[in-house]
Parts: structure tokens; sequence; C-alpha cells
């Protein structure tokens, strides 16, 4: 028999658990289950999809690069809060967090790599939509004269990465406020859209408050090349505030604080 | 190793965990023995700082385990084997753990071997595992950064007998190098397998706690002669109490000696005459499972 290797004591000045190691695993939770590759690869799917639709059936003045990658944007802008969203509640639902929050028990870290995460894909998806867009603008070149301009502005890439961004962290946040992958989903698509109809049936509400209080509304703007008023911003600010920060606060507030079973 | 004094935990009116004070001390398995609802798993939520205490503390080496830098390495802990994404493979809820923990890879491959996860099992997805191999790899994942405390909720859940031996098997050996284990477990047969040391909780607090041999032999004396009734009143002459065991006998608190001589001095035939073992103990665990299972289990499922 070997000699026992005998345990030491509890040692408190061991290395911590270093940021990029959570974030590396974050990473790896996005697309190591099945609904996260899938997401990721549906996203790259009707991206190609609707460039090539774009290349046969619109207007040839409409294939420009600018458009190209704007509408790209569409189908990740849709599906990359969800993904930010299952990263989120998958901790609950599946009751993985039983083993995340014991590996690294300072929870608010765990919530930055998160964070982090969904920001990495957040660009990802910009730089993603930039190459395909170029390689549509590319084709359209070539098979239709006129078509092909590189009318792309950086206001309008600054722009488009700003509301990625914004969208995943509303998803982010919807997601530690309500816990639950299904109700964090409906919610996060169903509440702005019902209150949306709502502020215009009520006259009263569209002229004083929707304006300042619908996010989807206040992001309009954003979503060319053009140039923005400071009103825009301002109105952009506002919402961003109510429908993103306060989700935020309140999720963080929550997972910090719950009892992970 | 593991010290917890004065723990309460209360759901709504309900006491989940109730003043409950322990200690688990190196190179012993501690056996943490209750029945369903009994606070078992929010005690052990508690020490890993999942759940946060009404009152009271529960500390590691004499450390909180949130204050603990990487604790994964230097903690062992398995709280459901079932809670892990069903869509993941065995080797990635390894891997993952292995990237955090920042531990080379090569430990995957280690424990997967250590609990006998067969390479192709490993590749498998969680959902078509059964409990008992989740149970393995839940181990595994324990024991992926070599800690010196293990904390394991039902470890034994699901292994067949052959498992529960190997488990035996590994825990022992492992307490033997020094390491402090504390396992929970609703059947007495089972943790009485395993275990050194006994805690029994029930209805959130403890009722016995102390090395298997102690709280076994505690149980008093087991006598049967060929007349009962003679032999209990032989008894109670001698100022020994004694209840009716079930199966003609009789059962008392009293040592083997002290019986032989009240019935020799009344000159009552004895057949039978030894130390009752576990019965004690299995009697006083039926006993709180009757009473305490049902309405526990489900207050259990409801608190937030």
């Amino acid at each position: 028999m070997s000699a026992p290797t005998t345990y030491a004591t509890i040692d408190m000045d061991a290395p911590g658990i270093p940021m990029s190691r959570l974030v590396k695993v974050e990473l790896r939770k996005l697309v190591n289950t099945r609904a996260g590759f899938w997401l990721v690869v549906s996203m790259g799917i009707i991206a190609v999809l609707i460039t090539t639709a774009m290349l046969i059936w619109a207007p040839v003045d409409q294939l420009t690069f600018g458009n190209l990658f704007g509408i790209m944007n569409l189908p990740t802008g849709f599906l990359l809060p969800v993904l930010a969203i299952l990263l989120v509640t998958s901790e609950w639902s599946q009751r993985t967090g039983l083993v995340t929050f014991t590996i690294e028990p300072k929870r608010s870290r765990v919530v930055i790599a998160k964070l982090i995460v969904s920001l990495i894909a957040g660009v990802g998806a910009v730089v993603a939509a930039l190459a395909l867009g170029a390689i549509g603008n590319l084709l359209a070149g070539v098979f239709h004269d006129g078509a092909g301009a590189w009318d792309m502005t950086w206001t309008g890439v600054g722009h488009s990465v700003l509301l990625q961004m914004m969208y995943l962290v509303q998803g982010f946040g919807f997601g530690m406020l309500i816990m639950s992958s299904a109700a964090a989903i409906v919610l996060f698509f169903a509440l702005p859209t019902v209150w949306s109809i709502v502020a215009m049936i009520v006259p009263w509400l569209r002229d004083n408050i929707q304006p300042w209080a619908d996010l989807g509304m206040a992001q309009l703007p954003f979503q060319g090349g053009d140039a923005v008023s400071g009103d825009e911003w301002s109105k952009l600010a506002v919402s961003a505030a109510i429908w993103i920060v306060v989700p935020l606060v309140l999720g963080t507030w929550r997972l910090l604080r719950s009892e992970v079973k | 190793m593991i010290k917890v004094e004065g723990l309460s935990k209360s759901y709504g009116g309900f006491k989940a965990v109730d003043n409950v004070s322990f200690e688990c001390r190196p190179g012993a398995v501690t056996g943490f023995l209750g029945p369903n609802g009994a606070g078992k798993s929010t005690t052990m939520r508690i020490i890993a700082g999942l759940t946060p205490p009404d009152s009271g503390s529960a500390t590691l080496g004499g450390h909180h385990y949130h204050d603990i830098p990487n604790p994964a390495t230097q903690v062992g802990v398995l709280l459901d084997a079932s809670a892990q994404h069903a869509g993941r493979s065995g080797r990635e809820v390894l891997t993952m753990g292995a990237v955090a923990m920042g531990l080379p890879m090569t430990r995957v491959d280690e424990m997967l071997e250590l609990v006998s996860l067969t390479p192709v099992e490993a590749k498998r997805r969680i959902r078509n595992y059964s409990l008992g191999m989740r149970q393995r790899l839940g181990i595994a994942h324990a024991l992926l950064g070599d800690p010196q405390i293990l904390i394991l909720d039902e470890p034994v859940n699901g292994l067949d007998p052959a498992g529960i031996h190997w488990m035996r098997g590994l825990l022992r050996e492992y307490a033997r190098r020094g390491g402090t284990v504390f396992l929970s477990s609703h059947l007495l047969h089972e943790v009485e397998v395993i275990a050194d040391e006994l805690i029994v909780i029930g209805k959130g607090k403890i009722v016995a706690q102390g090395t298997k041999e102690e709280l076994l032999h505690s149980a008093g004396t087991f006598v049967r002669g060929s007349d009962v009734d003679a032999l209990a009143h032989a008894l109670t002459q001698a100022g020994i109490s004694s209840q009716p065991s079930g199966d003609g006998g009789l059962r008392t608190e009293s040592t083997a000696e002290e019986v032989a001589h009240a019935a020799a001095a009344a000159g009552v035939v004895v057949l039978e005459l030894r130390a009752a073992g576990g019965a004690g103990l299995e009697e006083m665990f039926l006993e709180l499972t009757a009473d305490t299972q049902r309405d526990e289990t489900n207050t259990e499922g409801v608190a937030v």
C-alpha cells in the first residue's frame, strides 16, 4: 500500500476562477445543447435564404450593401434574444444552477460572464451579417446591372451593433427576471406588442407616453444608416431604461437572492 | 472539517431545518439519515451556500463555502444527480467543470474511468442515462477537482447492489486518505453499509448522532423465554422495564447481564438473550418515516 496522501485543510490562498474561464464555460453552454446549437445554425440558414431571395426577387435598386446587411439583422434580432434567455433560464429550468453556482458561488460573476457571452454573440452576429451582406452584394453586382452599391456607413454599422446589443440585453434581463424559458420567451415578444396595441388604441397614451416608452418605436430611426436627432436619442434612452435596464436590475437582484434548488 | 451550528431555515411557517448542529470529521464517512423531507437536502444546500439560512452557520474547515476560492477544487458537491441539462453529454458536463476549475482535460478521462463510464456512454446525452449512470457522473463531477471534502445528497439512490458496494469502497478509500465525506440517504440499510458515523434527522431536528456502533448498540437487549408473561413479570420484579418486541420476545434498555440475573432469580427459563442490534435504530427511523414522510415531502415541493 502506498503512503497515504492526506488531505490538507481548506486553502484560502488558492487562486480564484478568472473571468476568462467563466466566459469560456458560458460560451460552451451557448452551443452545447441541441436548442442552442440549432438556434445558431438556423440563424445562419435563414440569413443565407434571405440573401438568396433578395438576389432573385428584390428590385435591382434595392440590392445594396446597406439593404442586404440591414435585412440580415432581422432574423438575428429575433433569435439572439432567445439564445440569451435560454442561457439564463436553463440554469433554473434544467436545474444546472446547482452545479454552476457551486463551482462559482459569487453569482454576480456568473451573471457578468453570461452577459459578456451574450455581447460576444451579438458582435459575432453583426460581423456575420456584414460578411454575408458583402458576399450578397458582390453577387448582386455580378448578376444585375446597377446593383451592388457599397452604400453602407459606419453610422449604420454602429446602429446595428447598438440594436443587437439592446435586443440581447433585454432578453437577458427578461430571462433573469422570469426564470422560466417558455414564459420569458413569450413575454419578451408579447409584452411589447400588447403594450404597443394598447397605446395605439388609447389616444392619450399614444400622444404622451408611447413615444417615450415604446422601445420598438424608439428603435425605428436607428434601423437605417441615417443620422439620428437628439430627440430620438433621448426617446431611445428613456424607453431602454424602462424595457432593458429595469428588467436587468430586477432580474440580477432576483438571481443573486434566489435559492438554488 | 464540516461544522454546522444552530442552523435553522423556515419556509413560511414550516421549519425545514430546526436548530441543527453537528460536525463531520476528516477520515470518516458521515451518513445523514432521515426520511424524505426531513431537512437533509436543505441542510446540504445551506452548507454549499445555495440556500441562505435564517440563523446559525455552516463552515468548511472554518470557512463559509462562499468565501473559498475556486471552491469545487476543495469541496466536492453532488446535490442532485438529475440536475443536469438533459441535452448535454456526460463528457461535456465534466469538460465544462474542468474548464471552470482550471483542470487539465486528462482529468475528465481519469474521472470517467474511475466511475466506470465507458467512452461510448460518456458521449451519450444525459437524457438517455439511467439514474445509476447519472449518480456515477455526479460522483465523477464531485471528485473532479480532487477536493478534501465531499458532500453528496442521496448518492446511492438508483445504484444497484454492486454499485453500492463500489461506492462504499470508493468513499472508504477517500476517507482513509484523510478526506471528509458527508452523504445523505433516506434508507437506513444503505447508509449502514457505507457510513462510519451517523446523524439522524427527522422533522428538521437531529434525533440521534454518534458512531454507527454506538447507535446500533445503544438499542438495549432482546430476551425470549418459554413463558413471555412470567419473564415480563420477573423483569418487572427486578425493576427492569420491558416491551414486547412483537416476535415473542421482550426488549429492554437494561444490559444482558441484568436481565439474566432477574430471570435466574425468578427461575424463568430463557431461550434467547442478546443485544437488540440495529432494531432500535430501525424502529426509531420507521417511526420518523411513518408520521413525517407524506406531509413534509409535499411541503418541500411547495416551498419557495
